[in-house]
């Protein structure tokens, strides 16, 4: 595991990644709604070379070859959904920043908003039952203490 | 010399911290006050071994001592000395030197500060403080010592500072967090010493709230900075990513949140005191979680530090016991802690539990987000992604209906509020709030949003309670008699209102391109001209490069001049783009160089971004809300008393 | 009742202990392996020039009928210069057909390189675009793909092929995949 591990880091570096440096071409498109549509592409996309870095950040060149094919596609006139799956279908859900909606992610996307929902009732339910508890000890003591008023005054008579 | 010294201190350190874990512990269970009264002295005597070594590793930089391999790998005779100094905690080893310095520096004030408490207390407080800090030294002297040394054969000079930390805000940015991380041990030891002793009143929750409001404080301020770091210097406009790391950081601060609202009903109300001690064991161990996840390579950050598996291994089993530990101890005593909680569903208290559920789930979805990835790969499900899109989507509606009932919390009445009274309190500003929200977009852009129409709606709703509730509270109480803390609370809870603002605003109404530009040419933005007006070549102390000027313009007047820079650095081999931004209260110019095209034009970036400053104003407006509360006289007046008596 | 009075005070011990499992789980793991998403899919275009005679043009055929493996590599790449004499030991078993693609090189460069370290390669595919290569989901050199008889993508290594990966993993698949029909 380790082998594997330190030949990997030797791959990593093998693969000419200067991340940060500059080395962008300008993609100019005919219209707004093209550019925005490359853009948000771009950004949701992850880069396989620099993996923190999205394929609008990304200065390897496999970025650089993807933001290309990603550009002719669009030009050519694919929606986002079916250059998604082009770059799904020979990278794996592991290139898009959004995890899509499958069987394996329910619990990521749903989990969430089921928890605040079981959160709030269970605290409610049980702000509830404390309080119903609580209201009643204090009539049962109430009544407990009119009983030993009876019983008293009875003993004084 | 010198670095042997400093190591020396660290086994030290660990000696007294052995010392003040056991004999007070012990003492205070067989009661045994000799040994109770261990427990000061020890800690002192840890923080002073301890800051003495961090002070050796300073000088061994100051002082270009390259014969240590640490300042060999991160500093360089060229490098300004403030960078020198801000480069020991830009790696591993002197990272991890500086936690537990900064241990160290709280277990000491709160050995100092601590008269009024019992002795017994204090002793298992510090008995705390003293095992985690066990924990990090050996850590530190076995896997990540800082004082290696390269004899007989050491460089001439070292491989300096990554480029992009040489910069003021991300210079101190980590010292805040960790302040910040760190300070919510004590929050934590004072809850496992109250579990410890059995004694699980409502004093340990008097006790732990300023020093939790403090760490809290600090680690707002942290986040801040390093959201405004990233904004200022990476190029890209952005100021969160959702990566690990950041959300490693993140994860505290929501239970710190709700942590310090949860204290608050405990202590007044002696309600929810499990849940409270639960808080305070969560929050210390996400801190922990996040120590772990940045050294430990099992996830992919440009935060990260240098992977090893040896590092994660051990970091791993030691926030298992600790916080094993500590949970089985709370199992033990679950069944003692003896809660009164007599409140209506409406009530101060139902709301601050509402807001502690909220935070407790966004916690939790930040945690599944930034993990899920690894359980997927580690149930051998395939490789997924999770980033700003998943949490953009999800985290931002969980936090919608905290925004709502914060402002109603602080003006319900303890135990029960009448649903009339409340509707009489705020229609008004209901109503001036979902006015506004509605119309200030369309004032301004011409178009109605819906988004921009809630983020404004909910920010303004908040400040207008808040600050309606606030007048209330003056006419009717005497100036006297109102608290700081209730200052604090206006200030950090306006505070969040200025962040969502921004954050709706500049997140709405940001533009942004991408053109070709020479020196003479110019492009026009939203409504702005920015023209490319000048060039020159630079030099620096460690770096030459370009810089240029940039003028934006409307309707010919000058709005602002902008200096976006280039710089190479020689030793690196590596080059970075300073960004030219124009710093505006309800805007910023935003203008990057990317990379020179032909023997004329550049690549240039160019953003408009709305209110994003108010991101961060916020942020310093809620830790100065803390800072305030902090300062309570309720919190003070015990301890002056005891120095000065 | 008393269950749930018995087991509140387990539930965040419950919880520590499952992310502690996910955790230790992932130190094992290399978060930057990004597994291939072609594996048991059919092989996709191999339309390049061959790098040795650029008139020829090769097709997906030729990894047709046998097992055989595609190695992705270049010579700007540090470590495919570790792994080629791996490469040649392989092709010198006569155990599988090894063929190459050359990932955004210079034909001329490449040819100087293969005459001076010897050609483990039945058929070089020329890539300088690295369009194929997108097609195969290559992201990195180097890289090894594992294709059966009926051109269906088996196995994957990403990062150098050891003499240690050879003997461990890819042998036993290739004997297994030689076993199996066309």
């Amino acid at each position: 595991m380790r082998l594997i591990k330190s030949v990997l880091v030797i791959l990593l570096i093998s693969i000419s990644c200067k991340c940060f440096a500059e080395n962008k071409m300008i993609y100019s498109f005919n219209n707004n709604s093209q550019q925005q549509q490359f853009d948000t592409l771009t950004y949701e996309l992850r880069c396989l070379v620099c993996q923190n870095q999205n394929l609008a950040e990304s200065n390897a060149t496999l970025a650089a070859d993807l933001r290309t094919q990603i550009a002719e596609m669009i030009v050519k006139g694919f929606n986002n959904q079916e250059i998604v799956n082009y770059l799904v279908n020979r990278y794996g859900d592991y290139i898009l920043y959004e995890p899509p909606v499958m069987k394996k992610t329910w619990l990521l996307w749903f989990g969430p908003f089921i928890l605040l929902a079981v959160g709030l009732s269970v605290l409610y339910i049980a702000v509830y039952i404390i309080r119903r508890r609580e209201n009643k000890l204090s009539e049962i003591s109430t009544i407990e203490k009119q009983k030993i008023k009876r019983i008293l005054s009875a003993m004084e008579e | 010399m010198i670095p042997e010294l400093g190591h020396f201190a660290l086994i030290l350190a660990l000696t007294l911290a052995i010392i003040q874990t056991l004999f007070p512990l012990i003492g205070a269970t067989i009661n045994k006050i000799s040994w109770m009264l261990l427990a000061r002295p020890t800690a002192i005597g840890q923080f002073i071994f301890v800051t003495f070594a961090f002070f050796c590793l300073m000088y061994s930089f100051v002082t270009n001592d390259f014969s240590v391999l640490y300042v060999a790998q991160n500093s360089n005779t060229n490098l300004p000395l403030f960078y020198k100094v801000t480069a020991l905690w830009s790696a591993h080893e002197g990272s991890m030197l500086l936690w537990i310095t900064v241990l160290s520096c709280w277990t000491f004030l709160v050995a100092i500060f601590s008269k009024s408490l019992p002795l017994d207390t204090i002793a298992r407080v510090l008995s705390v403080l003293g095992f985690i800090s066990i924990g990090f030294l050996i850590f530190i002297l076995t896997t990540s010592d800082p004082f290696i040394r390269l004899l007989p054969n050491f460089p001439a000079n070292g491989q300096s500072l990554n480029p992009l930390l040489q910069d003021p805000g991300l210079a101190i940015h980590p010292p805040m967090l960790y302040i910040g991380y760190v300070g919510f041990s004590v929050a934590f030891a004072f809850a496992m010493a109250a579990l410890l002793s059995g004694r699980l009143d409502a004093a340990w929750t008097r006790w732990s709230r300023p020093w939790t409001l403090a760490a809290w404080c600090f680690l707002t301020f942290g986040i801040t900075l390093g959201s405004w770091w990233s904004y200022r210097v990476l190029g890209w406009g952005g100021w969160w990513f959702w990566d690990p790391v950041e959300n490693a950081s993140f994860l505290p601060w929501l239970t710190g949140t709700a942590l310090l609202h949860s204290l608050m009903v405990t202590e007044k109300r002696g309600a929810f005191k499990s849940w409270t001690l639960l808080l305070a064991i969560c929050a210390f161990a996400l801190s922990l979680l996040g120590t772990f996840l940045v050294r430990s390579g099992i996830l992919i950050s440009v935060h990260a530090f240098a992977v090893d598996p040896t590092r994660g291994e051990y970091m791993l089993k030691f926030l298992f016991s600790v916080i094993g530990i500590s949970l089985l101890i709370y199992a033990w005593r679950a069944n003692k802690i003896k809660g009164s909680s007599n409140f209506a569903l409406l009530s101060r208290e139902t709301l601050l539990l509402t807001n502690n559920v909220i935070l407790m789930v966004a916690m939790a979805t930040v945690l599944l987000g930034t993990l899920y990835p690894l359980i997927l790969q580690a149930l051998n499900l395939g490789k997924i992604s999770v980033g700003p899109p998943y949490f953009n989507a999800v985290f931002v509606p969980l936090m919608m209906p905290l925004f709502f009932i914060m402002a109603l919390g602080p003006q319900a009445d303890w135990q029960q509020m009448p649903k009339k009274a409340l509707l009489e309190k705020f229609w008004l500003v209901f109503i001036a709030a979902l006015i506004l929200g509605c119309a200030l977009p369309y004032l301004f852009t011409g178009t109605e949003n819906l988004f921009a129409t809630v983020g404004i709606g909910l920010g303004l709703w908040i400040i207008f309670a808040t600050l309606q509730g606030s007048y209330r509270l003056h006419k009717k109480v005497n100036l006297k008699n109102i608290s700081r803390s209730h200052y604090g609370m206006v200030i950090a809870h306006i505070g969040l209102a200025i962040t969502l603002i921004g954050i709706t605003l500049s997140s709405i109404y940001s533009v942004e391109k991408d053109v070709r530009l020479a020196p003479g040419q110019s492009t026009h933005l939203a409504n702005f001209k920015f023209a490319f007006t000048n060039i020159a070549a630079l030099t620096g102390p460690n770096y030459t490069g370009f810089i240029t000027q940039f003028d934006v313009t409307q309707d010919h007047q000058l709005m602002a001049t902008l200096h976006p820079q280039q710089r190479f650095f020689s030793v690196q081999q590596e080059g970075i783009s300073d960004p030219g931004i124009s710093k505006g209260l309800f805007q910023d110019f935003y203008v990057a160089l990317g990379e020179k095209m032909d023997t004329d034009s550049w690549a240039v970036r160019i953003y408009y971004k709305p209110f994003v400053r108010w991101i961060w104003a916020g942020g310093i407006l809620m830790m100065l809300g803390g800072i305030i509360s902090v300062f309570d006289k309720r919190y003070r007046k015990q301890s002056l008393k005891k120095i000065f008596d | 009742m008393i269950f749930i009075k018995l087991i509140k005070p387990i539930i965040p011990l419950l919880i520590l202990i499952s992310i502690g499992f996910f955790l230790w789980r992932g130190l094992a793991i290399n978060p930057t392996l990004v597994p291939s998403a072609l594996i048991d899919k059919q092989i996709p275009e191999f339309n390049l020039r061959n790098l040795i005679s650029p008139q020829q043009t090769l097709s997906k055929q030729i990894f047709l009928g046998h097992v055989s493996l595609l190695n992705v590599w270049a010579t700007w790449c540090t470590v495919c210069a570790n792994e080629y004499p791996v490469l040649i030991d392989i092709k010198n078993t006569h155990l599988v057909t090894i063929y190459g693609l050359d990932y955004k090189d210079d034909r001329q460069t490449a040819l100087r390189w293969i005459k001076k370290y010897g050609n483990p390669f039945a058929k070089i595919g020329f890539d300088p675009e690295g369009t194929t290569a997108i097609n195969w989901g290559v992201y990195g050199t180097p890289e090894t793909f594992v294709i059966d008889k009926k051109g269906i993508i088996r196995y994957k290594v990403i990062g150098e092929v050891s003499h240690r990966i050879w003997q461990r993993i890819l042998l036993p698949l290739i004997e297994k995949l030689q076993r199996e029909s066309t």
